[in-house]
């Protein structure tokens, strides 16, 4: 291992583990939303919009992150919609996460009695602070495992931002071992990166998992 | 004679091609206690459920104060803040506090200060005898504590009038009469209330008129004596009279020997 290497190509590792950082955080933050609205409207079984939401996790669910992105960063210019490979990158996630997502929050959100949100519609909420202040916070709890498991799923999905000439922790070591053929510091440097980046979030989830379930609202 | 709080003409509920109410007539005034009983399944809860459009009905109309209840209007949720809804299985936030789950309506909904709010929450649960539980979890209170808390829930609100859905069914027997009591405190204080239970002493107590449903129309309605002792149909001294079976049985069970007295 050749640690002036690796010291001199750290910076490059650094702005690469950022850009993966941030567009992965921004991907799961716009999932994490698309995942509230569509779970939102199957649960408010809103006509119509329930159907093509199905219709929407299933397509997100079952086609690969680097086919959906090679569809928005080749297939929209087409339509002439321009868009920049970081923007791609971080739409694909959310279209990929959101399905996800939904998926996570729906099992949360129907492990809610119906009773409780007629409970609270009968103290005058209207459906839409009703599913704020009561449906989801106990949905949370329940979804939570399956939130931070879409998390570190969807960072790690990153990986494939490369295919779009995203300048990612991939790209990067890809792109150094066949430059100067440091195979092994390479990968190193990889596997390093990922893990310093994911490691973090595994921990918050334990951490926020164990204390959701044990602070267990009173037991 | 005092004004009509609740007015429902001619309301018919369906379940699929099922009736369940059948051109049901009711006008409830201020401060009257109407009390609904009759046999399982008979309707009851749903004529609750429908008085503020949890249920949707399929004829007639209900008014509250004149103001029509409909479930796909837009003032839904105000008109349900004046109607108080207790139900059997307390239904309380179990990740909020007793004190919130008072508070979460009057502050987000009628946009009271979190002072003013907490202060009439603390002297409402005092009343009931709760006041050193405001911070409690409702998964640490026993039944008959919580129903107090979910009436109170009920009673921030102000409300025009307050049902009360078999509100002691799922309770332990020692802990039905705190609840109970409470319920004939609000009548005394003149509260304007529709209350669906299988208590008849209670029903007795606290009634000024008895309604019985039956074959999803009411069957019967006159003043408490007049009901429990001068039953006018078959159906109403047939369904008193398995409450005197049931009262025997009870006696049976408690009486060491098991045989009956």
């Amino acid at each position: 291992m050749d640690w002036a290497y690796i010291e001199s190509v750290l910076p490059l590792y650094g702005k690469a583990a950022w850009l993966t950082l941030r567009t992965g955080a921004a991907g799961i933050l716009l999932a994490t939303l698309v995942g509230l609205l569509c779970a939102a409207a199957l649960y408010w079984k809103v006509p119509v919009l329930r159907r093509i939401t199905a219709a929407y996790v299933e397509l997100s669910r079952n086609t690969p992150l680097l086919v959906q992105l090679f569809f928005i960063y080749y297939g929209l210019p087409k339509i002439g919609v321009k868009t920049d490979p970081e923007a791609c990158g971080i739409i694909g996630l959310a279209f990929l996460g959101g399905g996800y997502m939904t998926e996570a929050f729906r099992s949360g959100v129907e492990a809610v009695d119906r009773i409780q949100e007629e409970s609270a519609l009968s103290l005058g909420l209207t459906r839409f602070r009703t599913f704020l202040h009561v449906i989801l916070p106990q949905a949370a709890a329940v979804s939570s495992p399956a939130f931070m498991a879409n998390v570190i799923f969807l960072m790690k999905e990153t990986s494939v931002f490369s295919a779009v000439s995203l300048m990612d922790l991939m790209f990067t070591a890809k792109d150094q071992i066949g430059l100067y053929y440091r195979t092994t510091e390479s990968l190193f440097l990889l596997v390093s990166a990922y893990l310093l980046i994911l490691l973090p979030f595994s921990l918050l989830g334990t951490f926020w998992e164990r204390r959701l379930r044990h602070a267990g609202f009173g037991t | 004679m005092a004004e009509t709080v609740l007015s429902i003409s001619h309301l018919t509920k369906r379940f699929g091609d099922q009736a369940i109410l059948e051109d049901l007539s009711l006008e409830v005034r201020e401060g009257e206690v109407v009390v609904i009983v009759g046999s399982s399944g008979c309707g009851k809860s749903t004529f609750l459920r429908c008085i503020n459009a949890l249920e949707d009905i399929q004829g007639g109309e209900i008014r509250l104060r004149g103001e029509l209840i409909q479930s796909d209007r837009k003032n839904l949720p105000e008109l349900r803040q004046k109607i108080g809804m207790v139900f059997q299985s307390y239904e309380l936030f179990p990740h909020l506090t007793v004190l919130d789950n008072i508070l979460l309506a009057p502050v987000r909904t009628q946009k009271r200060s979190r002072q003013d709010a907490r202060e009439e929450a603390l002297a409402l649960l005092d009343r009931v005898g709760l006041k050193e539980k405001a911070d409690s979890w409702p998964r640490q209170l026993s039944g008959g504590q919580k129903q107090r808390v979910a009436i109170v829930r009920a009673l921030i609100m102000h409300p025009e009038i307050l049902l009360f859905d078999e509100v002691t069914a799922a309770l332990d027997p020692e802990m039905v009469r705190e609840v109970l009591e409470v319920i004939v405190n609000l009548a005394e204080q003149g509260k304007t209330m529709i209350i669906v239970t299988h208590e008849m002493p209670f029903a007795r107590a606290v009634a000024d008129r008895i309604i019985l449903l039956d074959d999803q129309r009411i069957l019967e309605e006159s003043d408490p004596e007049t009901f429990f002792t001068d039953p006018k149909t078959d159906q109403a001294k047939k369904f008193l009279q398995t409450f005197e079976f049931s009262r025997k049985t009870k006696q049976r069970l408690k009486s060491p020997k098991g045989e009956f007295p």
